[in-house]
């Protein structure tokens, strides 16, 4: 520490390497979609030219923002984001091409997705330009706690609420159906990190200390039981597994990460296995779901979807069957949730380790910048969403893939559906902001007198 | 707070880690077994679009892919139809595959470890793979006599003819009647595919079941080979020696007794082992079954094959001498001597003993497989002379026997099967089943000598009782016409 400001670490922008990257990733996406054609159907598909300039005007204009609008942003995360997103694009079409061929009717999903990934651009826009700095988000903590509550019983109301494969997270508004439930996840993340920000020293007060452990005090329990009280509503009410997951998983994290003390998780941890125990018993969805986990092929007829899926992994192998070469139409909802074993199948072990890869740099990018984000609030949200990032990968990717039990998420970027999309573009974008905040050189500091003269009586 | 957000990085880590070790778990390790499921729509798709191998018999396709332009690119024909179905099995997208198809695929299809190399070479020059070829040990025109001679029968009879070659185990014909058309299911019209498997699945005349291998049924008097080969080992006599004959075989204690078929007394009371069996003597055998008892007749039995399953590749059932556990009594054990009882043999079973006598006592394994080939015609593997299936009888013993059943065609009951100018020895058997049924007639024999030689079972189930029903009348004239087919070529 030498304390004279000379050495201050000036972070480059480095919004060039971002286009490079950029490009790099738009080209993948654009090969990737001409690639199904070929392979599908031996002619590069007639709507190429149109992808390919719609993704080189998103991607142009999404670098164009940031270097006017946050300079200082992370450079790595644009590229990765719109590489999952071409991807995801060019296996929902690549479905449409295989359903069309296997059903009479099909109404194409690649268009609807392409508008939504322009909606999602949008909607990064909108938030890069709104948000300013992220510490204003802090003063809304309460109003975003209400927003996510709100948005989490929408599908509940009769009228508007839509049951869709078992689970009521679905909303209609005219001709769009939509997850608040996505939205929900944002809202979340900002109402806890700002609700632990303010109420970390409170909360970290130590109680008891068993087995190594330092637990917390019983009447400091109160969040984590309301927390872990709205994840069970989830799924009682909603029947949603997944989501229940995910959002109980990024309190019982947000909470250590405030307090630092891992007491936190042993008892997010133990209520969690009572939460799961308590689903085990009381429905015969979440019964079902963990038998045909254990057990898939007992009853084929029943577990289709993960026997299909596994089916298509297999399939795959290695190196995959190659673009528009495989059958990933056959597993259901293949487009969707099932989204990763398709391309699982079509690019091989090969792709999705890359795809993974990817997904571990987008969490490892959000991580980075929680660590050196310097405002408390910052922290949390950053670290929140990566995690929240990670967890909703492990779940969704671990359930179709076998590891776990099945659990109905979104593949954020990869899957077909607008909510996903659009919300997880805000996502990036409120990351974008917060690194933008934590990269920017720090404004010159006047040196002080008395400090050198502090200094001089240390020699 | 930075601790637990760089802990919280490598839960993260660990979490991704997790998800791609998992992925190679499904993708590489277990994908052989996943692939190899047997509704797996991905892999047959596969299959349907690729050229497949041919099943060969001398050297001719019995199952082929040919080109075809709706939505595969290649369909399964069965040129015979009908006369190969047992043996080629079919291939149907929707039921899967059977016999060879199936015992055969990674070879029809290509994706066997051997012909990787081929695939490679083939994704290289970015042709289609294509499947290599199977080459049956069947004789063609064995197996057309064989089923001509089972079609001859009158409307209804259901029975079964198979040949062996007794030094290699080689099928040499295998027909089961009724039989179906492969091509209904290899359609690739599902809708009539699922209509004629449901007419198959169900006609009572079962044309699916292969009844040379799968059907066990009482063999009869054919059995009585067996149990003189049990007397030759296990009491040292010789064909001249005496054995009980008489109108009937009674049991102390017991009221029941054992009489001839058809009441005769065989001859005398006192006739030589030779004579029992030209005679087809039940008071004979059913006395020499006591006398060797239950234990080295079934070790007799088990020798020839009895207990089980005596093919690879297509589906068969295990031939028994009783059920499982079964302490015979006396009467029962001289039932089970001449066939009757809880013996039950498939017709194979019963060539595989015609072919071990006429082997000079050793059994040979049967087999249906003779070369698997490439798709460039390079043998990979060649089943050759055969193997061993063990020893069921001395040289001296087997000698004794095969000196019986030829006297048996020359002078006895089997003497329909007399071919000219050839040595032939045979055995006949006319089994009662419970109820109702008809009884079966039954012919085991064996022709030719040195190096051409050949071993034919015969079976028939006639639709309706008649008068007329006996091994030496039914089943005799088809064996001879097959071993004439097959000493000829």
């Amino acid at each position: 520490m030498s304390g004279t400001g000379e050495t201050t670490w000036v972070p480059r922008k480095r919004r060039g390497a971002e286009l490079v990257l950029t490009v790099m990733a738009v080209g993948l996406a654009i090969f990737a979609y001409c690639a199904v054609g070929l392979g599908a159907e031996g002619r590069v598909p007639a709507g190429a030219v149109g992808l390919a300039v719609t993704l080189v005007v998103v991607a142009v204009a999404a670098n164009l923002l940031i270097r006017r609008f946050a300079p200082y942003a992370d450079p790595v995360l644009l590229p990765l984001v719109l590489c999952l997103n071409g991807l995801g694009l060019a296996m929902i079409y690549r479905i449409d091409l295989g359903m069309e061929a296997r059903r009479d009717s099909w109404t194409s999903l690649a268009p609807n997705q392409l508008m939504w990934t322009g909606i999602g651009v949008a909607a990064f826009a909108t938030v890069l330009l709104v948000v300013r700095d992220h510490r204003r988000l802090q003063t809304l903590t309460y109003s975003f706690g209400l927003a996510a509550v709100v948005l989490l019983i929408l599908p509940l109301l009769p009228g508007i609420g839509q049951n869709i494969r078992g689970a009521r997270i679905w909303i209609n508004l005219g001709p769009f159906s939509f997850q608040p439930g996505e939205a929900a996840k944002i809202c979340l993340a900002i109402f806890f990190a700002g609700y632990l920000a303010e109420k970390r020293e409170a909360l970290a007060l130590a109680g008891r200390r068993v087995l190594g452990v330092d637990l917390p005090r019983a009447r400091d329990l109160g969040p984590i039981m309301i927390g872990w009280l709205v994840s069970i509503g989830i799924l009682v009410l909603q029947r949603d597994l997944g989501s229940s997951l995910l959002f109980f998983g990024l309190f019982v994290v947000l909470l250590f990460i405030a307090t630092e003390r891992a007491g936190w998780i042993v008892v997010g941890g133990g209520l969690f296995a009572l939460g799961t125990w308590f689903g085990y018993l009381q429905f015969s969805h979440v019964r079902r779901r963990f038998e045909a986990w254990q057990d898939p092929f007992g009853d084929p007829d029943q577990n289709g979807q993960i026997i299909n899926a596994l089916y298509g992994l297999a399939h795959g192998g290695l190196l995959g069957r190659g673009w528009g070469q495989g059958s990933p139409e056959l597993t259901p909802i293949g487009y969707s949730d099932f989204i990763a074993t398709s391309l699982g199948e079509e690019l091989g072990l090969t792709g999705l380790m890359a795809i993974l890869l990817i997904y571990g740099l987008i969490v490892e990018r959000g991580l980075r910048i929680a660590l050196t984000c310097r405002d408390a609030f910052g922290k949390l949200l950053a670290a929140g969403l990566a995690i929240s990032m990670a967890i909703q990968v492990f779940v969704v990717v671990g359930g179709v893939t076998h590891l776990i039990p099945l659990t109905g998420l979104t593949t954020p970027f990869l899957s077909q559906g607008g909510s996903s999309i659009v919300m997880n573009w805000a996502i990036i974008a409120i990351l974008l902001r917060i690194s933008d905040q934590t990269r920017r050189p720090a404004p010159p500091v006047q040196p002080v007198s008395e400090d050198e003269a502090t200094q001089v009586v240390k020699l | 707070m930075n601790t637990p957000i760089r802990r919280l990085a490598v839960a993260c880590l660990v979490l991704f880690l997790a998800l791609m070790g998992n992925a190679t778990y499904v993708q590489f390790i277990d994908a052989d077994n996943l692939n190899a499921e047997p509704n797996n729509k991905r892999v047959i798709d596969d299959e349907y679009s690729r050229e497949r191998g041919a099943i060969l018999v001398d050297g001719e396709p019995v199952a082929h892919s040919v080109r075809s332009d709706d939505q595969f690119e290649f369909l399964r024909t069965y040129p015979e139809g009908a006369l190969f179905a047992h043996l080629t099995g079919y291939f149907s997208y929707t039921y899967g595959r059977s016999a060879v198809e199936n015992s055969e695929n990674p070879i029809l299809s290509g994706s066997d470890n051997r012909l990787f190399v081929n695939r490679v070479v083939d994704l290289v020059a970015n042709k289609q793979p294509k499947g290599g070829s199977v080459e049956l040990t069947i004789d063609r025109s064995a197996q057309t006599t064989a089923a001509a001679a089972l079609a001859a029968l009158p409307s209804g009879t259901k029975g079964s003819v198979v040949a062996l070659d007794p030094q290699t185990g080689e099928i040499l014909a295998m027909v089961s009647q009724p039989s179906y058309d492969p091509n209904a299911l290899a359609s690739h019209d599902f809708g009539a595919v699922t209509q004629a498997w449901t007419a198959l699945n169900d006609d009572p005349a079962k044309p699916l079941l292969n009844r040379s291998t799968q059907e066990i049924l009482p063999p009869g008097s054919t059995f009585k080979l067996v149990t003189a080969s049990a007397a030759l080992e296990q009491l040292n006599l010789t064909p001249a020696s005496v054995v009980q004959g008489g109108s009937e075989l009674s049991f102390p204690g017991i009221e029941y007794t054992l009489p001839n078929a058809g009441g005769g007394n065989c001859g005398g009371d006192q006739i030589s082992l030779e004579q029992a069996l030209n005679v087809s003597c039940n008071v004979s055998f059913g006395s020499l079954a006591t006398q060797v008892g239950q234990g080295a007749l079934e070790e007799q039995a088990a020798k020839f094959g009895f207990g089980d399953k005596l093919i690879e590749g297509i589906a068969s059932n295990a031939s028994r001498f009783t059920t499982e556990g079964t302490e015979l009594e006396a009467p029962q054990l001289a039932q089970s001597g001449i066939g009757q009882f809880e013996v039950a043999a498939t017709p194979l079973q019963m060539a595989m003993v015609a072919a071990g006598i006429a082997n000079d006592g050793v059994v040979m394994k049967p087999h249906l497989v003779q070369t698997v080939r490439d798709p460039s015609l390079r043998i990979l593997d060649d089943a050759g002379d055969g193997e061993e299936y063990g020893r069921a009888l001395s040289p001296e013993h087997a000698a004794m026997m095969q000196q019986m059943m030829i006297s048996t065609v020359e002078g006895g009951t089997a003497s329909s099967a007399r071919i000219p100018g050839q040595t032939v020895g045979g055995k006949t058997g006319t089994a009662q089943r419970g109820g109702d049924l008809p009884n079966l007639a039954w012919f085991a024999s064996f022709a030719g000598s040195g190096e051409n030689q050949v071993a034919v079972a015969v079976v028939v189930e006639s639709a309706t009782a008649t008068d007329d029903i006996s091994g030496g009348r039914l089943a005799g004239p088809i064996a001879k016409a097959v071993m004439e087919a097959l000493l000829s070529s």
